[in-house]
């Protein structure tokens, strides 16, 4: 049972406190800093080349990913943080359903997801990577459907989790795993195999290598493999997280 | 036809029976209140009666509807007013309550009307676009008074609403209260500590270790269990004891003993 003005409130809710989050839009503009301009410039120095890929054209989509990874998660969590401060309560109390709540969580996650994607896209002017608008306005609704999957997923891990230690153990337990097993950073055609494996059950695997087909023509598995594992695990995902909330007290 | 209807309600968590076997009922337009020492588990009843919690086992319905099986009715027909804080301080006062507004289905043409006619009756008119976190324990308070008033519920409940509030506050609110009953039928459900805001109470119910242990007017309560001058708290004391009581089971962990009396100085 959906409920529209519920869905919608918890959406605006979210992206009002969003545009109100100075450290929230610092961090947005922070990573791909650190990522492309130190770890893309730097590394590319050596390593001038992937394939015929530049290494900052193949970092790039890699980058894209860790914004609306860490995006996602901190609008998950903030669930958490809701609890802790008694707003959850309100909402539990009002007559709507569990399910429109969760929903709600995941399209405001999705969408502030993707304006944090949106500031790597910019950075590609900055460092006149060489990339049109299609393939821009291709990216996306890429963008979008690895967002959902990410913002589905942590809410589960927020409805689950009774004690919170604090944003940093998500960071190094969940997003930089996720990040660094995604191909964002180095090719997997050649590391070792209990690494590949690890990298196939890793959903933002198949994100990033629809990104970089889109970004540089290179592609590891076929287009509908990777849109259907997406597609599969936000549908898993985003059922699982309303079945974790239904049964929430 | 009572407004909440609680038959032999029992929630046991593990060992422990926060509410055992507890029925009563209330009437339409009543002002209830429930006394007791701190875990005899007012909280928990109210958190039942409000669809939060599921109880272990027996009835309770309100405004007709099962809390158990019907939480939507219940909820879209109750106004609760939280012991802990449940505003969103990052919003100003008037996104709080546009927001309430949408989950509680207020026709969008209405909102405005409403809003503005709430922040009035807590006279908070001036701060409609006010960040919540700059505002007074107070002030607080009554925006989730305001709140709790803005789909026009039934039945609102007020989990101890004056804790921690100034004498000025404390009184304001009961003025509130008082203007509320007179100009509508709405039915209040009370917890509080403090025995002097029972007196002026229809109908007090003491609980005790989760049962409960009186229930009646605040005079013949009076006349029953104490010497006719006596205050309520004297019929209060004889009912209770005068023990201190802690949430948990008895425990001489000294570090508990010490956080027990933090949380009696506080």
């Amino acid at each position: 049972m959906m409920d529209l003005a519920a869905v919608q409130m918890i959406w605006l809710r979210d992206i009002i406190r969003f545009t109100r989050d100075r450290a929230q839009i610092l961090g947005a503009v922070a990573r791909p800093i650190l990522w492309l301009l130190i770890m893309g410039v730097g590394l590319g120095a050596s390593v001038p080349r992937v394939g015929n890929t530049p290494y900052l054209e193949f970092i790039f989509p890699g980058v894209i990913a860790l914004n609306l990874i860490f995006a996602s998660f901190l609008s998950a969590i903030s669930i958490i943080w809701d609890r802790e401060f008694g707003f959850l309560k309100e909402i539990l109390v009002a007559p709507i359903s569990r399910a429109s709540i969760a929903v709600g969580k995941a399209l405001s996650g999705t969408t502030v997801a993707v304006l944090h994607g949106a500031v790597v896209l910019a950075f590609a002017l900055i460092l006149r990577l060489p990339f049109t608008a299609a393939q821009i306005a291709l990216a996306l609704p890429v963008m979008a459907l690895m967002a959902f999957v990410s913002t589905a997923l942590g809410i589960l891990i927020a409805s689950r989790m009774t004690s919170f230690e604090g944003f940093g153990t998500i960071a190094n337990f969940v997003i930089m795993p996720l990040f660094l097993l995604s191909g964002a950073v180095f090719p997997l055609d050649r590391v070792p195999p209990w690494l590949h494996r690890l990298a196939r059950a890793n959903p933002f695997t198949y994100g990033v290598d629809l990104l970089r087909g889109i970004f540089s023509g290179v592609m590891h598995y076929p287009i509908w493999m990777d849109l259907a594992v997406l597609a599969g695990c936000g549908a898993l995902f985003v059922t699982l997280a309303v079945a974790a909330f239904k049964h929430m007290e | 036809m009572p407004i909440i209807e609680v038959e032999h309600l029992v929630k046991r968590y593990g060992e422990v029976t926060a509410v055992n076997d507890v029925s009563f009922a209330v009437e339409p337009g009543e002002l209830f209140a429930f006394l007791g020492p701190n875990g005899a588990g007012k909280t928990t009843t109210i958190s039942i009666l409000c669809t939060l919690l599921a109880p272990t086992s027996g009835a309770t319905r309100v405004a007709g509807f099962d809390c158990l099986r019907q939480p939507t009715e219940v909820r879209a027909r109750i106004g609760i007013i939280f012991q802990d804080p449940s505003l969103d301080e990052r919003l100003t006062a008037w996104e709080n309550l546009l927001f309430h507004a949408m989950i509680y289905h207020v026709p969008a043409r209405e909102r405005r009307d409403r809003i503005e006619r709430v922040l009035a009756m807590v006279e908070l008119s001036d701060w409609r676009h006010t960040i919540v976190k700059r505002f007074s324990g107070g002030m607080k308070r009554r925006l989730e008074i305001a709140r709790g008033l803005l789909h026009q519920p039934t039945l609102l409940f007020l989990d101890e609403p004056t804790l921690g509030l100034d004498p000025q506050t404390r009184r304001r609110l009961w003025a509130f209260v008082a203007r509320l009953r007179r100009e509508s039928q709405i039915t209040i459900f009370l917890t509080t500590h403090y025995l002097e805001e029972a007196e002026v109470c229809d109908r007090v119910a003491i609980m005790d270790h989760g049962r409960l242990v009186a229930l009646d007017t605040p005079a013949a309560l009076k006349a029953r269990h104490a010497t006719p001058a006596a205050s309520l708290e004297d019929v209060f004391l004889h009912l209770t004891g005068h023990d201190i009581r802690d949430e948990g089971a008895m425990d001489d962990n000294p570090l508990k003993t010490v956080r027990r009396w933090n949380r009696f100085l506080r």
